[in-house]
């Protein structure tokens, strides 16, 4: 079985894996930050929303009213209107890190091709998208830093050849930068961001339970810290604009207008490549050459009878149900659509006709991977039991993406591999151990950290009977255990098996 | 199952690491290092125009037979080209020739104004500035000059327009 995302594969993805364990020693995987990228820059951009409203209610949209209204905010309200403000800018320089920490967990975990295309490229205009809000926001303050940056930008801007006037005329003098043009400025930095937010609906729109919230305990982790900084270090105001002379020094925000010294300290023509040459490149990865994708999920109609399961679990949202061709009224059938399945074959383990109890000779099931069908793996598993002369046999389950359980390999073990863990019925469990295995040892990924998503935790809620198909009742829980065992975790795994082991033998014994 | 949330003070130790750290990046990095846009004893000289340069050609008397042709609601007497004269302006500082920069008319059929944008950075202090503009291809010379001695503060903006109702170059 080829492992695409091996231990000793590219060193910076090795290296994004050790600092993202870490992070599990402190968060736990389930709520490790770095799993939770995109729903931490929804909660980012909920923050951005909610303090952008209230500061709206008070920003005077005048060139000559707006940096009075600001200040003025801050000083009458310090404990609420300062520390919106100071959560606004703050929750931006947020928004844009765990944007840039998400497109490169994501490019080096390879996630921009095949069926990920679409994620991928809805996504690279909305780096843009951010970026033109968080610059915009700074000019509507118009202060020293927003009359550095709106000129900074139309400069940047004039260096295309796209207008017959120059953009910074606008900015030429304070009678150039009337009303008019500062309700525009304010329209674009309330549009672009709804915009944004509609990029950001389709970029989930393949996603099934896409999480727009973290979970609630890094929820409040993100917010509390975005409050304390801002109670701790208030977001000031330079000087009011004045077009008659340049700001000397300024409090660059560097994470947000990083633009500026750059095109200054090359070209605008340079920056200009660098931008456009960056997002290029974000477009063009999914179409350079790549390993041919895996064969995805088919359907037996004679054996699906519509339960939906494996629309409910696909990662995906691969499958639909669509009239069963038996043409029973109100019958219905997965279908699988070929462009969205990832072939994890979690759908699979989610169907009821799964399971290896039924006395066909040949296992057929309703909806099945073709590259390592049901059928087959109940044949690995007889054989690989039958193989085993141990008194007391364990079979270890375990994920072609996750801890490696060929590592395992003993005299008692019968070790087999899945595409995801997901993949496994429940009832294979309870058939091994009434095939004469002693105990059962399920390895999934860490939580959170599951390649297709949701495997992980699809497998662990069917273990504990809190999801169809679940584990039945009367399968002894002492002979089963469950292993969160990602990438490199061999070690974990092999813990695991010492203790099932151990369980195992104090159970015979007692 | 396992339970995959840790509990220890190690664990809350390292979150609390890990979120300051996080803070600190925003908290430094949102101000820090201050960035001078000019330097102490600097000041800058914009100089920009949108302006349209006169007609490249002379307007003519439409002949009898030309009229003729015409629909009667457009038999105009005179016929002007529709192309427009690039607009040429040269920046001296203290007699040195600082800018010079020729703007085409914009437009497909080139009978749009001219526009122009550019910084020049000089030292703050007295300095002798001289400006000319021309706007008509048919004439040679600059039609419109202007010079003077002006003196600039540190970080100060000067800036040098183009507004032909105002008699020409203007400086604010």
């Amino acid at each position: 079985m080829q492992r695409s995302n091996d231990a000793s594969g590219p060193a910076l993805l090795a290296a994004w894996r050790r600092v993202e364990h870490g992070f599990d020693a402190a968060f736990g995987s389930a709520r490790n930050p770095l799993r939770q990228l995109g729903a931490l820059g929804f909660l980012a951009f909920w923050l951005l929303a909610a303090s952008g409203i209230y500061l709206y209610v008070f920003l005077d949209t005048s060139a000559a009213g707006a940096y009075r209204s600001i200040d003025q905010l801050a000083q009458q309200q310090p404990w609420l209107g300062g520390v919106l403000r100071s959560l606004h800018r703050y929750a931006a320089d947020a928004f844009v890190i765990l944007m840039a920490a998400h497109v490169a967990r994501e490019w080096l975990h390879g996630h921009y091709r095949g069926f990920r295309r679409f994620s991928w490229l809805t996504g690279v205009p909305l780096v843009g998208l951010a970026l033109v809000s968080a610059i915009g926001g700074f000019w509507i303050h118009w202060d020293r830093l927003g009359q550095y940056s709106a000129i900074a930008s139309t400069e940047w801007i004039d260096a295309l050849p796209l207008l017959s006037s120059p953009l910074a005329r606008n900015f030429l003098s304070s009678d150039a930068v009337n009303d008019r043009l500062f309700s525009l400025l304010v329209f674009v930095h309330v549009g672009v961001p709804l915009l944004l937010l509609f990029g950001l609906w389709f970029h989930i729109q393949r996603l099934t339970r896409a999480a727009v919230f973290p979970p609630r305990s890094l929820s409040a982790g993100l917010l509390v810290t975005l409050l304390l900084l801002a109670l701790v270090l208030p977001v000031t105001s330079h000087a009011p604009a004045d077009l008659a002379s340049l700001p000397q020094a300024l409090r660059l925000d560097w994470i947000l207008l990083f633009v500026h010294p750059l095109a200054e300290a090359t070209s605008p023509i340079a920056a200009w490549a660098v931008v456009a040459g960056g997002l290029a490149l974000l477009v063009v990865l999914p179409f350079m050459p790549q390993p041919a994708r895996a064969p995805v999920a088919i359907v037996d109609p004679a054996n699906c009878n519509g339960c939906r399961r494996c629309f409910a679990d696909c990662p995906f949202a691969a499958i639909t149900m669509v009239p069963h061709p038996n043409q029973r009224i109100g019958k219905q059938m997965a279908s699988v659509d070929a462009d969205l399945c990832a072939g994890c074959g979690i759908c699979a383990g989610a169907c009821p006709s799964s399971t290896p109890f039924r006395s066909a000779t040949e296992l057929v099931t309703g909806i099945d991977m073709p590259q390592a069908t049901i059928g087959a793996l109940r044949g690995r598993l007889q054989h690989g039991l039958a193989a085993l002369k141990a008194e007391r046999p364990i079979v270890v389950f375990g994920c072609d993406r996750g801890a490696r359980v060929e590592s395992l390999a003993a005299p008692d073990v019968a070790a087999i591999s899945l595409l995801c863990t997901g993949q496994l019925p429940p009832s294979f469990v309870e058939y091994a151990l009434r095939d004469g295995a002693a105990a059962v040892l399920v390895s999934a990924c860490r939580e959170g950290g599951c390649e297709f998503r949701l495997g992980e935790r699809w497998t662990d809620e069917r273990l504990r009977g809190a999801r169809e198909p679940h584990l039945r009742a009367n399968v002894a829980r002492e002979q089963v255990s469950l292993a969160w065992a990602g990438v490199g975790d061999e070690a974990t795994l092999r813990q695991a098996l010492d203790s099932l082991r151990c369980a195992v033998g104090g159970l015979r014994h007692a | 199952m396992p339970d995959a949330r840790p509990t220890t003070w190690r664990a809350w130790t390292g979150q609390v690491l890990l979120y300051t750290m996080f803070a600190a990046a925003i908290g430094v990095f949102s101000r820090w290092p201050v960035y001078h846009p000019i330097g102490d004893d600097q000041a800058l000289i914009k100089v920009s125009l949108t302006h349209a340069g006169k007609p490249l050609g002379e307007c003519r008397a439409q002949t009898e037979a030309e009229l003729a042709k015409l629909p009667p609601n457009m038999r105009a007497p005179t016929k002007c080209p529709r192309e427009r004269s690039p607009v040429t302006i040269e920046v001296d500082i203290n007699g040195t020739p600082a800018l010079r920069r020729v703007a085409a008319p914009s437009g497909l059929s080139r009978d749009g104004a001219s526009a122009l944008y550019q910084r020049i950075v000089i030292g703050a202090g007295e300095q002798r500035i001289a400006v000319r503009v021309n706007d008509d291809a048919r004439q040679t010379g600059f039609p419109y000059q202007r010079e003077a001695t002006v003196k600039l503060a540190p970080a100060q903006v000067l800036v040098i327009d183009f507004d032909a109702e105002q008699g020409g170059i203007t400086w604010q």
